[in-house]
């Protein structure tokens, strides 16, 4: 339990912490002023609405540092408890991983290798189907410093960043003044194309409202015109719930753009369709760059979920969704995917980090976590961690905790933090983890002793 | 959330419903998922007022909302402004929102989250109203 008596202490000094970043989202903003007073944040200049909220909200909680089975315990104790839960696990569940730094990230993967655990992140919920489409079609790409310079018809496809990015706007994509935009906003046309006349919509020069689950239809009469195909009107808006003409009027201006960007959102990776949609507009940009320079970009949710994509990446070969179980990474989503692992009722044990399935997945996959052991680590109290066998708070990235994460255009930026955390670090709790896991499993071979690793049977001692 | 029984009958309208992200969901998270405003962000849906005119129904009215695969039911209200087109609903994404999907990912690993078929029907508001904010899970 944290000690927070502080009668009769002075005020603690005012402290400034410059150039901080921002981790609730994936603009990942690296330029906010934070007035730290003791454990709290009273001021963060620069930072939006929701980045506000971040800050000034998670000061040092007067919670247990861990609970095992709703009961506080040492961080030992349930370090040991969930490396026990796991590796007596025959088919253990990594999951998560979106919201913690990259060196936590690099330690769960390592974790998953050693137990042989399907190992999955948030991403398979946000943008995972469009992780399926750059498989298959390819990603061309820029960074948000390129749009910030030179993007001058910047189009939002089933995205909201005034509501779920708020800098997105100011920080990169419409008003900057950039070297090949030097007049901002006023060089710049903006176009969003969503069901809903959402905040962003407000503030786009074009605004296309499709019908609802339409955007297939609507990106491939797209690619069809940008090919020079002639289409029927009727069809085109019977499919689409816009007139041929607006689909023109987009494909001419999309042509006519020196640098044209499409930043495209979880209303087309949810929606019927999924993959089928992000490779629409992939290969929509693609075909573009036949008559100019057009690039498109996920606007990512969380703030490190792209590191997420990039550790899973360089540690096994592919972004989420990989089992571990034969000793070789197998991807497949829909298959080893969390949210199919669990819905089917095949996880015997999970690790949750920096996530909450609880809140989130579909009835039939919240039943089966609740069912089986489980350990989660969340610096904040979700229906995630009420559930949990071993809960674990933990320090919060980039307020406590420093490292890296990657922006959503898989730029690294390194963490400043506000003031130090009594609890321990997602990292170091993995570490603990990690090392009981690989002694139990995987013993140091002793003279005279077989070299093949302790059955899981045999983990207690 | 519990069910309660239909306070007057309501034919049961067919709509399309999508979830999704709010600034104040977002804030809400910061803030504590147990906390006021998380809740009531997640726990309110907004309908377009052309539906609400036809449908008789005013901001705070309680409608329970199903899929096939469950249902959850929550106070309504008229969207701000053209935000919403007839036929169309919106609540903010969290524990309710869930339950409305089912778990099948079409081998994506992602299960149908917005653009979700319901049916919409009015019921009464729950016996206490504070129950609104009791953790779902
Ligand atoms: S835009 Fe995103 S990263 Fe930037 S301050 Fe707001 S929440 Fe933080």
């Amino acid at each position: 339990m944290i000690d927070r008596e502080r009668s009769g202490a002075a005020e603690p000094e005012l402290k400034i912490v410059e150039d901080a970043t921002c981790t609730f989202c994936g603009c990942v903003c690296d330029d906010i002023e934070l007035h730290v007073q003791g454990d709290r944040i009273v001021e963060a200049k620069r930072a939006c609405v929701l980045g506000t909220a971040w800050f000034l909200n998670h000061h040092v909680e007067d919670r247990p540092a861990c609970l095992i089975r709703g009961k506080p315990a040492s961080v030992e104790e349930g370090i040991h408890e969930a490396a026990r839960i796991l590796a007596e696990a025959k088919y253990p569940l990594v999951y998560g991983l979106s919201d913690t730094t990259v060196e936590a990230q690099r330690v769960a993967a390592s974790l998953a290798d050693w137990l042989g655990a399907c190992l999955d992140t948030t991403t398979s919920v946000c943008h995972g189907p469009s992780g399926m489409a750059f498989q298959g079609v390819g990603e061309v790409t820029c960074s948000l410093g390129e749009v910030r310079n030179r993007g001058d018809l910047i189009i939002f496809w089933g995205s909201n960043p005034a509501e779920s990015h708020p800098r997105h706007f100011t920080k990169y994509s419409l008003m900057p003044k950039g070297l090949f935009v030097p007049n901002g906003r006023r060089d710049r046309t903006c176009v969003v194309v969503d069901v809903r006349k959402t905040k962003s919509a407000k503030a786009a020069d074009i605004f296309i409202q499709i019908k609802p689950r339409a955007d297939f239809e609507a990106l491939w009469t797209l690619r069809a015109l940008a090919k020079g195909l002639e289409l029927d009107a009727r069809q085109v808006e019977q499919d689409t719930g816009q007139p041929l003409a607006v689909w023109q009027d987009l494909v001419e201006r999309m042509k006519r753009a020196r640098f044209g960007v499409i930043f495209f959102g979880m209303g087309l990776t949810m929606t019927r369709g999924k993959h089928a949609n992000s490779e629409a507009l992939l290969a929509l940009t693609r075909d573009l760059n036949r008559h100019t320079r057009f690039v498109c970009k996920p606007n990512r949710g969380h703030g490190n979920v792209t590191g997420a994509d990039n550790v899973v990446s360089w540690r096994t070969g592919f972004p989420f969704g990989v089992n571990l179980a034969r000793g070789y990474p197998r991807f497949n989503p829909g298959e080893y995917t969390a949210a199919d692992v669990l819905a089917r009722g095949e996880a015997d044990a999970a690790l949750i980090l920096a996530s909450d399935p609880m809140a989130n997945f579909s009835q039939p996959a919240r039943e089966h976590l609740k069912r089986i052991p489980y350990v989660a680590l969340d610096p904040k109290e979700t229906p995630t961690t009420r559930h949990a066998t071993v809960a674990f708070t933990v320090a919060t990235y980039g307020i406590n905790v420093p490292g890296t994460v990657y922006r959503m255009d898989d730029v690294p930026i390194p963490l400043r933090p506000a003031f130090p955390s009594p609890f321990p670090s997602d990292q170091e709790i993995l570490e603990g983890i990690e090392r009981l896991v690989r002694q139990w499993k995987y013993p140091r071979p002793q003279p005279g002793l077989s070299l093949r690793p302790a059955a899981a049977g045999s983990l207690h001692r | 959330m519990e069910t309660h029984g239909d306070q007057r009958a309501m034919a049961e309208e067919k709509f399309i419903l999508i979830p999704g992200r709010t600034s104040r969901q977002g804030c809400g998270i910061s803030e504590g998922k147990f906390g006021t405003n998380y809740r009531e962000e997640i726990q309110t849906l907004q309908m377009s007022p052309q539906d609400m005119a036809r449908l008789q129904l005013k901001d705070g009215d309680w409608v329970r909302v199903a899929t096939e695969h469950g249902s959850v039911e929550v106070p309504v209200v008229a969207a701000k402004a053209d935000e919403l087109p007839p036929g169309v609903l919106f609540i903010a994404y969290g524990e309710l929102s869930s339950r409305l999907m089912g778990a099948d990912t079409h081998g994506s690993g992602m299960p149908t989250s917005k653009g979700l078929d319901v049916t919409l029907t009015k019921c009464s508001p729950p016996e206490m109203p504070a129950g609104r904010h009791t953790p779902a899970n």
